[in-house]
């Protein structure tokens, strides 16, 4: 197998890898925060219920939530498992074990804004939906970023668990070829597209927390 | 009719009594300061007028339309949306400002009027650049908060609250965190409405400012009021409590 093949295949798995981090990024985060709204809620059954959901989400690996994901529909409906659900299985499950985690960021980011905000928005006469979207969470945002950042480094190295279930993404392919060829390389290939894809990602993120610079 | 009407104005915090009798009314234009020790329930007397707390009895009426009151010694509150338009008539000043952060000077100023009274842009840019001038402070229109000095951020919250024009202000130790030498560009800017008859109520450690500004003085301990006329009154009251009081802060 010649070196252009190998890159070649590396390469579509490159591309899956990115679809399943951004695609995860794209769902988790609104999750998230309704997540967080059901997980603050007055009414203790909603709150029960989230609290239950995050701690569980966070309390088993993922790639065993894959798994379930992707092996429910034929263990609970009987429902044969075709190939495209694969991806679609990485996707959902991806995405609701990271809004679990995000959940917890954003309400760690609302709980500690001081009462005086929504204080002054009230007096003010902002309705709770514009208090929360004007003023509190932009505010909310700016403290959270940093931890945001980390579990997104997190996301990115995770992508690597959709070989489980043998989605082609990066990892799978680098393994099956290292195994065919053995040869260390395509690992190699794929330790050094890990580490870049972290470091733009970390670009980005720097650049974000820098135009939240603007305010104290 | 008065403008603001509070009658037999009751607050618990967990069996504790905080407010236990406030009756307290305030005709438009005046200028009425409160002063008493700390805790003694000045913070939630405004607070309850502000309708941050609800109050456990009592009445509390803006203009005679009643926000609170009770009926058959049960607490009775006017609709949300009543609430809401009545709360038109007040706004207030927080000791620690409560700015918005993320605004600048200028959108702290006419966010609200935009917002929430739907003013347009244009109009509501013109006119809180016209306050921001009044109280001194057209060069920072384009800053952040944290860019200013304390007594620049209470003025702010002033032109903030003013730019709704409320029908009364309260105000909760407006000075209190600022460092002395700032002090004074507030009080000043605060005397300047009193002249031009806006309607205010004060909570206040400066005696100096409060005797100046003041139509009337209340002085509250305890969750009651103790004594409350002018402040010539007032400064020469026979209370031992008031007296010491009084005396203490001017030292
Ligand atoms: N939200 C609250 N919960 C419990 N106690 C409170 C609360 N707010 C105020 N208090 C208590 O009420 C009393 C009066 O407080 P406050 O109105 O802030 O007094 P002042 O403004 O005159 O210093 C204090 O003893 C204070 O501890
Ligand atoms: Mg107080």
């Amino acid at each position: 197998m010649s070196l252009t093949t190998i890159l070649a295949q590396l390469g579509q798995g490159m591309i899956i890898s990115v679809e399943i981090f951004l695609l995860t990024l794209l769902f988790s985060l609104p999750l998230g925060l309704l997540i967080s709204f059901g997980r603050m809620s007055k009414n203790v059954i909603i709150r029960g219920i989230v609290k239950i959901y995050i701690a569980i989400m966070r309390g088993t690996p993922l790639m065993l939530q894959l798994m379930a994901i992707y092996f429910a529909p034929y263990y609970l409906f009987g429902i044969k498992i075709s190939t495209q659900y694969r991806f679609t299985a990485v996707i959902i499950a991806f995405s609701i074990n990271y809004a679990a985690y995000f959940a917890e960021i954003y309400r760690g980011g609302i709980e500690s804004m001081p009462i005086g905000q929504y204080e002054a928005a009230k007096i003010l006469g902002y309705s709770k939906a514009q208090t929360f979207f004007k003023i509190i969470l932009p505010q909310v945002i700016k403290r959270i970023l940093p931890s945001v950042t980390n579990e997104t480094i997190t996301l990115v190295k995770d992508t690597s668990l959709a070989m489980v279930i043998s989605v082609a993404e990066m990892f799978t392919i680098a393994q099956r070829i290292s195994a065919r060829e053995t040869s260390m390389m395509p690992l190699i290939i794929a330790g050094i597209f890990y580490f870049v894809f972290n470091y733009i990602v970390a670009f980005v993120m720097e650049f974000v927390e820098k135009k939240f610079q603007f305010f104290r | 009719m008065n403008l603001v009407e509070m009658k037999h104005v009751r607050k618990q915090f967990g069996g504790l009594s905080v407010l236990k009798d406030i009756s307290i009314s305030v005709k438009k234009g005046e200028v009425v300061s409160i002063i008493g020790p700390s805790g003694s329930g000045k913070s939630t007397l405004l607070r309850c007028a502000t309708l941050l707390e609800t109050m456990d009895g009592g009445e509390l009426a803006y203009n005679g339309e009643k926000v609170a009151w009770e009926e058959n010694g049960k607490m009775c509150l006017a609709t949300q949306k009543e609430s809401k338009r009545i709360s038109r008539n007040f706004g207030l000043v927080f000791q620690s400002f409560h700015l918005f952060p993320h605004f600048n000077v200028l959108k702290n100023v006419m966010d609200a009027p935009v917002s929430v009274d739907k003013v347009p842009k244009e109009e509501a840019k013109k006119r809180a650049m016209e306050l921001l001038k009044q109280l001194g402070l057209e060069e920072k229109a384009y800053n952040y908060p944290y860019q200013l000095s304390g007594g620049q951020q209470q003025r702010v919250s002033i032109a903030r609250a003013l730019a709704l024009q409320p029908k009364v202000l309260y105000f909760d130790e407006p000075t209190s965190a600022l460092d002395p030498e700032l002090t004074s560009e507030v009080l000043k800017v605060i005397k300047d409405l009193a002249k031009q008859h806006m309607t205010m109520i004060i909570v206040t450690h400066e005696m100096k400012f409060a005797r100046e500004v003041s139509d009337r003085i209340i002085f509250m301990e305890d969750g009651v009021i103790v004594e409350e006329g002018s402040p010539e009154q007032l400064f020469c009251s026979s209370n031992v409590r008031v007296q010491e009081f009084i005396g203490k802060l001017e030292e």
